[in-house]
């Protein structure tokens, strides 16, 4: 990873998205384009994004800490923010969902075999629409770093996994959350797949006292940014 | 992307991972219509790697018009009621590699345009989503005008084209479409260095 770095220093460019062949990060090696994508211009299809709305999401989903019964072991944290695009215009009404392990580094998820506890009270599985405002919030514990088999000794820094639609479907987008000051970023090999310092420190929430509730959970801050959209806006849409 | 263009830079993706299984997946994600609907078409097909081995853990998702070529906006991709056209499906590949979507061939959104079907792939191992369409065969005319296929030499169209058939296994009125490689846009996908061992010959048939 040091070398690839070194290199990306040494090229004077400037890289805002992840590497898609990017070998330290052993899976990629076979699962990333050989060819460069053909650039195209959106049509009509392309410039919406599907309506997601009350019916397809309750909005209990967005407490992680409630969704079965008894309460979760953890940290309680909420993580709230923005959703922009490129023009900085509010992503409203649309579809955010999270995914994350439990306190312990756990999923639930058959094919997770990390022997930590899975909490009976914690899915890790949450969802919510965006308000008027492009804002979102969830309550949830906050997730454990967990090992992989990338190489030895490999650790996942602590990190939610977000699903994100935009206005447009070009804006569609998966990514993932990280806590500020993990000790685990340099040696993880999806974080560095970033290889731009600035762009990887984007995936890094802040922590925001002003969100923290007393004597009841602390608080993280997160804007996410989709790409500009090719929509044709109305005068009342750019006033926001 | 040029950075002058945009004011704000955008947030980076990252991968799916292995464990989104039980989180994004839903009931009915794959049906944007029920299978005895009169214009169903079962369109399949399966994601491979750079060897040709079928990936377990990929995920797919469309996004179309309707039969008419409109853009729906209605709500309810999550809870289905069996009866609304959203336009949008969600599916996992399962064990083999394999997915199927039930849906119906899209209209043209605008007259003499070739329909297409927008498909996004996500997978553990890919670290950022790849977009492609799935293009369908019987308007040659319209096909032959589009300004992305007309850009492509013929191997790669015919990447982005999927075959229909008719077979034994669907009512008479359904059409199955087969997408053999449904990541290639061309050839923007999943490493494709062995497209020519899958070339007429579409999986999962
Ligand atoms: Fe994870």
């Amino acid at each position: 990873m040091a070398q690839i770095t070194k290199q990306y220093e040494e090229s004077g460019r400037t890289e805002t998205q992840p590497r898609l062949d990017y070998a330290p990060y052993r899976s990629s090696i076979l699962r990333h384009p050989t060819k460069d994508p053909r650039h195209t211009d959106p049509e009509t299809i392309e410039l919406y994004a599907p309506a997601f709305g009350e019916r397809d999401v309750h909005k209990l989903e967005s407490d992680l800490t409630i969704q079965d019964g008894g309460e979760p072991i953890g940290e309680r944290i909420r993580i709230t923010g923005r959703i922009l695009d490129g023009d900085g215009r509010p992503v409203r009404n649309q579809l955010v969902e999270i995914w994350q392990a439990n306190a312990a580094g756990r999923y639930i998820h058959k094919r997770d075999q990390h022997p930590a506890p899975i909490d009976p009270n914690f899915t890790g599985v949450g969802r919510c629409l965006t308000g008027d405002d492009g804002s979102y919030s969830f309550v949830t514990i906050k997730p454990g770093p967990y090992p992989w088999k990338n190489h030895q000794n490999a650790w996942r820094p602590a990190h939610v996994h977000f699903s994100l639609f935009g206005t447009d479907f070009t804006q569609r987008m998966i990514t993932q959350m990280y806590f500020p000051g993990d000790p685990l970023f340099a040696l993880d090999p999806i974080y560095q797949s970033i290889v731009d310092p600035k762009a990887r420190e984007r995936l890094v929430a802040d922590y925001d006292h002003n969100v923290s509730e007393h004597e009841w959970l602390l608080g993280y801050k997160w804007d996410i940014v989709l790409s500009g959209s090719n929509r044709t806006w109305t005068e009342d849409d750019s006033n926001v | 992307m040029s950075e002058n263009t945009q004011r704000l830079v955008p947030t980076p993706g990252q991968t799916i991972g292995p464990f989104y299984g039980y989180a994004l997946p839903y009931e009915n994600g794959e049906n944007l219509v029920d299978r005895s609907h009169p214009g169903s078409v079962r369109l399949h097909g399966t994601v491979y790697d750079g060897h040709g081995v079928p990936v377990p853990d990929s995920m797919l998702e469309i996004w179309q018009a309707d039969e008419n070529g409109n853009v729906s906006q209605e709500t309810g991709s999550l809870i289905r009621d069996g009866y609304t056209f959203t336009g949008f499906g969600r599916v996992a590949v399962d064990n083999e590699g394999h997915y199927t979507f039930t849906t119906v061939n899209p209209g043209p959104t605008e007259a003499g345009k070739a329909p297409f079907i927008c498909l996004t792939v996500f997978a553990r191992g890919l670290l950022n989503r790849l977009f492609t369409r799935i293009y369908l065969p019987e308007d040659t005319e319209a096909l032959a005008n589009d300004p992305l296929l007309s850009g492509l030499s013929e191997d790669e169209r015919a990447t982005l084209v999927a075959p229909a058939k008719r077979t034994a296994r669907c009512a008479s009125t359904c059409t199955c479409r087969v997408t053999a490689r449904p990541c290639s846009w061309p050839t923007r996908g999943l490493n494709d260095q062995h497209r020519s061992s899958h070339t007429g010959k579409p999986p999962g048939g």
